[in-house]
């Protein structure tokens, strides 16, 4: 914002005389400063500015500090499965289809692939749906297999860097490791195909192998009409302590207990089903968004994976959200001071939940409450349709323009190869 | 991803989840993995047949536990999260289970201390709130709200006059009561007019200085007539006595007008913070006859009513602003008194239904800078108080005002009801202890069994007088059952037997009966 009076006076016409100028420059400078200043005061007193660990970097814009060329790929790949099964644009991983409609039409496209910074594949690997609207990963390394022989093959971008100024969106549970279960994806590892190509993924843990180092966490797809129509006034005053819904022993698979969330969401039932003020449980009310918006505190334990639709859902409300995920990268990490926003809460900590949240002070609380209430904060989380400055699709740019220019070793010389196309297990390597 | 094994094979899973067993054992490959594998594979059924047996799930961990020779990190895995807590108390650590060994030498370098695998489920040995957290927990949830309040609620409050109206009565502490526990919850500053009929009295002093705030207390002479309309003019009155002391001590608030009988929400007092000159509010009618049965019966005949006639638009017991539909007052609902015609009760004590006045009080609001001599941007709309002329008639306060168009309808333009009137008062003669105080206390014993009517309730032990001696200034009170279901009061019977020490049995039976003699001649 401060950066406005100097472009202002930067693009003040002058006819008149230097010495005039000089003053009604200066006039008009001081006059803005104090107009921003009390703006800005004001603005202060409910919110408060995020500066991220890159300054103020939710606001930048992308547009000009980065070309993407979106390849075009045969409908296969991409329209064709949506046709198939339109449930793919309302589940939690329909980033990937928003973001290739949000690069058709963007700015930052070029239809000149030799000016391109980024090249992107418009390819939907998490559109294939179980009758219940699960998506099954099986086939997607082959979907990817086969995507990349065919750019390798037909525009020599990929041969030239294998992959290292492409990216990919891949926001299924663990990521390119294209599997839903932790044992088997880490055992898969990352597809070998995808090793050097950026990842714009949702999964995120520290040292894990399913993250690798340059990729990029965003956060799950949460539908903005649906929450944005159950708004409720903001006078209401927040009479709920800690506020949970979902499952905390996941029958169907882990009766026992101890595998899903790594116990942390039965440890969260066993030690706080009795305290009244922790309103936790499996029902599905229709009043789910309002009652967050009269919450304090939103737990977001992990799951099966440790990321959940529930960080965008209290951070739109405006509910802190207290995450329980040990080494959980939050998404835009680099861009939103997480540690500022939310509360950290280790699985080993979680009985001591309630001395652990009433021991903070009620500043620190207010001050996480001002930040959540700033609006790029909640914007940054969200994929609205059609795109707005400040959305997820920008973060995600801003998060690929900052990774530029690009280290000249990406480019490979003449013959020589890091990928080994023969790598992984061999069903992957069957055709699609 | 809750949900991500369901569509997996059973044997697919179970396949892996004794997987992980194995890979403890990752060093051992070839040969001795196949071995291992049958090897759980007659333990998975084994387990398989326990758990038939015993009627649930026997986890094979439970071999692993005793076979487990590789770490003292030992877990007691919940068999049942419904079997009781008690089991459930012991501080686990996870197993150890290293994914690295699994997969290649790079992955080996990225062993995260996050591990994958079965882990115990954390609870304290007393998983209950603890109190002085919980108080904690109320604090941090009221400064959450005071902050709330200051960003999205009022910017600054303004002050609350209110205006009442009272005189000595029996109901007078039943109806005062309410007024003050309702401004008692109010959240703003509040100032208390209470202007009574028949003088300032000790009676009502004492009702309004427990309520612990700032109060005016003004007393008139006249005293309060016993007829309906007398009375409300003589309110009228006393309430434009109060907007006097209004005027005279320069109160700055909003005037708001709070009958003693009336019942206030306390989202009243939210709403007419929002009023900027003068405002009215939707005000519940409840016209109570007083009877019963003719309640009753008026019930009944207005569901016939209902029945034959469907269009016919039932009496809405409301008085309010009346609005067209961009939200602009054009008129007033009025409570429609004609079923009532001739039917109402005149006297205060009548068993008739009470009806309101055209417009209550009650139901308007206004800035107490109308009211002052001087005050700047005072609208022109609004007729000067010092000069109004109380022999013309003042009905409601819009005879304060040259122009009603001008007031502002508040509770979204009168669909909101936010206050209920309603009037209820005793018989004229009735009686009442002066400050409900009973002093010097009420002496009376009678033993239940010498009185002469049937359905009495059984007698408390300390009533034998003639087998115990009953010591001075004994204070057992009996009041008699009703005889009639009525709201109204009778006199409390006095009866005066005083117990002596030690009673002699020919003086108390005659006595007794004597009462009793007394008793049935009343009746």
């Amino acid at each position: 914002m401060l950066s406005l009076p100097s472009s202002f006076l930067g693009s003040k016409p002058s006819h008149t005389s230097p010495v005039d100028m000089k003053i009604s420059s200066c006039l008009s400078s001081i006059l803005l400063f104090f107009l921003f200043s009390a703006f800005s005061a004001e603005q202060n007193v409910r919110t408060e500015r995020i500066s991220g660990s890159a300054g103020d970097v939710l606001e930048d814009n992308p547009v000009g500090r980065l070309k993407v060329y979106v390849y075009e790929l045969p409908s296969k790949y991409n329209k064709k499965l949506l046709q198939k099964d339109p449930r793919c644009l309302t589940h939690m991983f329909a980033a990937e289809i928003f973001m290739h409609r949000f690069l058709l039409s963007s700015p930052v496209r070029t239809r000149n692939p030799d000016e391109a910074d980024w090249f992107y594949t418009p390819i939907y690997p998490t559109c294939d749906l179980t009758p219940t609207g699960l998506p099954l990963p099986f086939k997607s390394p082959r979907m990817m297999r086969s995507a990349i022989q065919l750019i390798s093959s037909n525009w020599p971008y990929w041969n030239r860097t294998e992959g290292a100024d492409h990216f990919f969106v891949v926001p299924h549970d663990f990521g390119a490791c294209f599997h839903y279960q932790e044992e088997k994806a880490i055992e898969r590892g990352i597809l070998p195909l995808l090793q050097r190509a950026t990842l714009v993924q949702t999964f995120g843990q520290r040292n894990h192998v399913c993250l690798d180092e340059g990729s990029i966490t965003i956060p799950p797809f949460a539908p903005p009409q649906k929450m944005q129509a159950h708004f409720i006034p903001p006078d209401i005053p927040r009479s709920i302590f800690v506020y949970f819904r979902g499952l905390f022993y996941d029958v169907n698979n882990d009766p026992e207990g101890g595998y899903y969330a790594r116990g942390a969401r039965a440890a969260v039932w066993e030690n706080f089903k009795n305290n009244p003020l922790f309103d936790i449980s499996t029902d599905h009310p229709t009043t789910y968004y309002e009652d967050m918006q009269r919450a304090i505190f939103c737990l977001c334990p992990l799951g099966w994976a440790p990321w959940s639709p529930r960080l965008v859902e209290a951070v739109v409300f405006g509910c802190i959200p207290v995450i329980i995920a040990d080494d959980i990268v939050l998404p835009f990490a680099d861009a939103i001071p997480w540690e500022e926003i939310g509360v950290f809460v280790a699985e080993k900590d979680v009985p001591e939940l309630d001395t652990i949240l009433t021991s903070i002070p009620t500043e620190v609380i207010l001050r996480k409450q001002r930040l959540l209430a700033n609006p790029s904060m909640k914007r940054a989380m969200l994929f609205p349709q059609p795109a707005q400055p400040g959305d997820a699709f920008h973060q995600i740019l801003n998060g690929l323009a900052r990774k530029l220019p690009h280290d000249k070793s990406i480019y490979l010389k003449a013959g020589e190869k890091e990928l080994n196309w023969t790598a992984g297990p061999v069903s992957d390597l069957k055709p699609w | 991803m809750k949900l991500s094994a369901l569509h997996q094979s059973y044997l697919n899973r179970r396949s892996n989840s004794f997987r992980s067993p194995t890979s403890l054992d990752s060093s051992v490959d070839g040969s001795g993995k196949s071995l291992i594998a049958v090897f759980w594979l007659i333990l998975h059924c084994l387990c398989c047949l326990i758990s038939l047996v015993l009627g649930f799930r026997f986890s094979r961990l439970v071999f692993f536990f005793l076979f487990s020779t590789s770490s003292t990190n030992f877990y007691s895995a919940p068999f049942r999260p419904d079997l009781p807590v008690k089991h459930l108390d012991v501080h686990t650590i996870g197993r150890n289970l290293d994914p690295g060994a699994n997969g290649t030498v790079a992955m080996a370098t990225k062993s995260s201390r996050v591990v994958v695998g079965r882990h115990g489920i954390r609870i304290r040995p007393w998983p209950h709130p603890n109190p002085v957290e919980v108080m904690k927990a109320h604090g941090i949830i009221e400064r959450v709200q005071k902050e709330q309040k200051t960003i999205f609620g009022m910017k600054s409050s303004k002050m609350v006059i209110a205006v009442t109206p009272t005189y000595v009565r029996t109901f007078q502490a039943l109806h005062l009561t309410g007024v003050v526990h309702s401004l008692m919850l109010v959240p703003y500053d509040v100032v208390w007019i209470v202007v009574e009929a028949g003088g300032a009295t000790n009676e009502t002093g004492l009702i309004i200085a427990k309520s612990g705030l700032r109060t005016i207390h003004v007393g008139i002479d006249q005293r309060m007539p016993n007829t309906w309309e007398d009375r409300s003019k003589l309110e009228v009155f006393m309430r434009l006595q109060a907007l006097r002391v209004v005027r005279e001590e320069k109160l700055d608030g909003i005037v708001m007008f709070a009958d003693d009988s009336n019942m206030h929400s306390m989202e009243f007092f939210d709403e007419i913070q929002n009023v900027k000159w003068f405002g009215t509010v939707s005000v519940g009618i409840l016209a109570h006859s007083g009877n019963a049965e003719e309640m009753v019966m008026s019930m009944d005949k207005r569901k016939e009513m209902e029945k034959e006639e469907e269009e016919e638009s039932s009496s809405l017991p409301v008085q309010g602003p009346a609005c067209n539909s961009t939200d602009q007052l054009i008129g007033w609902h009025i409570f429609n008194t004609l079923p009532y015609a001739g039917k109402s009760a005149v006297y205060i004590d009548d068993v008739a239904a009470v009806l309101p006045q055209k417009l209550e009080w009650s139901g308007f609001v206004l800035n107490s800078r109308l009211l002052w001599e001087e005050a700047e941007n005072k609208p022109e709309w609004v007729k000067d108080f010092g000069s109004l002329n109380e022999n013309e008639g003042v009905e409601s306060p819009l005879s304060l005002l040259k122009d009603p168009s001008m007031v502002e309808p508040l509770g979204s333009c009168g669909r909101q009801v936010l206050l209920w009137w309603l009037r209820v008062e005793a018989r004229a003669d009735s009686k009442f202890p002066p400050g409900w105080i009973i002093d010097p206390p009420l002496e009376i014993t009678v033993a239940a069994k010498r009185t002469p009517w049937p359905d009495v309730p059984p007698e408390p032990p300390t009533k034998k007088k003639d087998q115990m001696p009953l010591s001075q200034g004994n204070t057992v009170v009996v009041i008699p059952k009703q005889q009639q279901h009525s709201t109204k009061i009778r006199k409390p019977k006095r009866r005066s037997k005083k117990n002596k020490h030690e009673p002699r049995p020919t003086d108390t039976t005659t006595q007794v009966y004597s009462s009793s003699s007394k008793h049935q001649e009343r009746n």
